[in-house]
């Protein structure tokens, strides 16, 4: 991967009145990357998307995507990228083919043109069969195929994908994370955010993940794991017992009681765990990997955040 | 950079504008035999209940019959009603419900624009609406002076007074159901007492110039009429005079209010 910068944050602000969504955030994206943005509701991942689309001014600090300042060249920036929102705000007065080839129109792109690439979309997007088909005919999984499909009419070397499979069934995520993964070998770099720790770690090169408006970390998820968890988790029934064996066993592990279950991150290189508990013969425990969202629960809480 | 809005700002536009006036006239094209039907229809009934029927109680006016002095009224009350109604529920439908502001936004089109475009169509609208009025009353032979054919560019700057005002409105109710307000307290009054149904004459010369300021509808249906019957005086260039610097108050007005709802 190439390491060319291709989106800036100094300083990125962002108030809502006396509010503080975004709060002098520094962060970089490189050319052709997968990059996440991490969070629970209100951490500022949406707010920090609008003011990459240039659709939200900034309130303080300096933003700069494809080397250009977003404040005063937003029009140049904006034919560069294109937009995934949260929201499914297909026009519901046209069909599939003409949302696309009416969007297109917004970026000067000529008919023919407009018309060959929309084709090919929906054949990418498995939407050929729904091409005349209008809005409120379409499932949710193919509105999202479809808002991808909008984004991609003016190949964009940026893509902004504001919680791609939100609401969207197993299937339908997979074949959405499939696509994603194919425009990112074209070269596209790809910017999202999302609530779900299985997709950033499916997807994502890198992470970054925000709580209150600030960022409590990033990297790649594989060196936010092994920093911030250890590779395994070991987990056991909650009991008196069990908690003072393992509590002597590793008086360094970081210990937390979820529900009835006590999980231990002992951070040791993979193997070690289970030689220990082998030795004092620790019954009903399992070892697994730890996973981005160990990492996620243990950096932003366990509270509930709205 | 900020968020420092002034109501007064000039708006930076660009051919992009077009782009949006373009959508909206394509879902029109989509359903246009629905939409041409009640434009039809609404001027006959008009002139069918108060023309004919009520018409055969009422003196002439100014040497005019009652019908001939109410068609063009009828044609500039379908130039108000089309860019208001189109401006506040059928934009606050498309900015609130659709999210279609939003989707296009995302692209290099800006939100001066996109409302812009909005105000645009919704001339468009009058211009359409009251052409199909202006055509029956023409078939009817209500009108007497050639002049009629200058209407559609009066409909056309009329609805985008209209609409200007309307997104005002839009830019600032806070639901869809809050548009009764203005509706009721301020366009349905406006079609009965602009000297549409009535010459504003009967009434004291305070009131004719108080409602010449707070109701535009009377300098449209002032000029209107005068294009119809052919009586061209010179009262009519006050009312063009106040509507060409009335407008784009408004129009400036209604792009920044917007601005205000909705870039956050």
């Amino acid at each position: 991967m190439s390491k060319e910068i291709l989106v800036e944050a100094t300083k990125l602000t962002k108030k809502f009145g006396d509010l503080v969504a975004v709060d002098a955030v520094d962060f970089e994206i490189y050319k052709g990357e997968n990059f996440g943005f991490l969070g629970p509701n209100g951490a500022g991942k949406t707010t920090t998307m609008n003011m990459i689309q240039s659709v939200s001014p900034l309130s303080g600090g300096k933003l700069t995507v494809a080397g250009k300042d977003i404040t005063y060249e937003a029009r140049e920036i904006k034919y560069k990228i294109g937009v995934a929102p949260q929201e499914d705000n297909l026009d519901p007065d046209f069909t599939v083919i003409e949302n696309l080839l009416v969007y297109s129109r917004y970026y000067d792109i000529a008919k023919q043109k407009a018309k060959t690439k929309a084709n090919e979309l929906l054949k990418f997007m498995q939407l050929e069969e729904k091409r005349d088909v209008i809005i409120p005919a379409l499932s949710g999984g193919m509105k999202r195929r479809l808002i991808l499909a909008r984004a991609m009419m003016n190949e964009p070397q940026i893509l902004i994908l504001d919680e791609p499979t939100t609401g969207l069934d197993p299937q339908a995520r997979h074949l959405i994370w499939s696509k994603i993964k194919e425009l990112q070998k074209q070269g596209v770099t790809v910017i999202l955010t999302t609530h779900y720790l299985d997709e950033a770690s499916q997807l994502c090169d890198r992470i970054l993940i925000m709580d209150q408006g600030k960022i409590i970390e990033k990297g790649k998820p594989s060196d936010l794991i092994k920093k911030h968890v250890g590779y395994e988790v070991l987990e056991a029934l909650n009991s008196e017992e069990s908690m003072q064996c393992l509590k002597d066993v590793f008086p360094d592990a970081r210990i937390d009681v979820v529900n009835d279950k006590i999980q231990l991150f002992a951070n040791k290189p993979r193997g070690v765990l289970a030689k220990t508990l082998e030795k004092i013969s620790f019954k009903g425990g399992i070892i697994r990997d730890s996973n981005l969202e160990d990492v996620f629960l243990k950096l932003a809480g366990r509270s509930l955040k709205d | 950079m900020g968020q420092k809005f002034s109501l007064f700002q000039i708006p930076k536009l660009s051919y992009r504008v077009l782009k949006v006036w373009m959508r909206n006239k394509d879902v029109f094209m989509k359903t246009y035999k629905t939409n041409f039907l009640p434009s039809l229809l609404e001027p006959i009934l008009y002139l069918v209940a108060f023309g004919l029927g009520l018409g055969g109680f009422v003196q002439t006016i100014n040497g005019e019959p009652y019908v001939n002095f109410i068609a063009p009224a009828i044609v500039s009350v379908s130039m108000m009603y089309s860019a208001f109604y189109e401006c506040t529920y059928a934009s606050f439908v498309r900015m609130y419900f659709q999210k279609t502001f939003d989707a296009i936004v995302a692209t290099p089109v800006n939100m001066e624009e996109v409302i812009t475009g909005e105000i645009l169509w919704g001339a468009t609208k009058s211009l359409i609406n009251s052409s199909i009025v202006l055509a029956v009353i023409t078939a009817a032979g209500l009108v007497s002076s050639p002049l009629f054919l200058l209407i559609p560019l009066v409909a056309f700057f009329v609805g985008f007074l209209f609409a200007s005002i309307a997104m005002c409105f839009t830019a600032i109710v806070p639901n869809i159901d809050a548009f009764n307000y203005p509706a009721f307290l301020f366009i349905t009054p406006m079609s009965l007492l602009s000297g549409t149904f009535f010459p504003l004459t009967a009434m004291p010369q305070v009131v004719q110039t108080i409602v010449h300021f707070v109701f535009p509808l009377t300098n449209a249906v002032d000029i209107t009429r005068a294009l119809t019957l052919g009586n061209i005086e010179t009262s009519i260039l006050f009312s063009l005079a106040w509507m060409l610097i009335v407008a784009p108050i408004f129009f400036v007005l209604a792009i920044n209010l917007m601005k205000k709802r909705l870039i956050k």
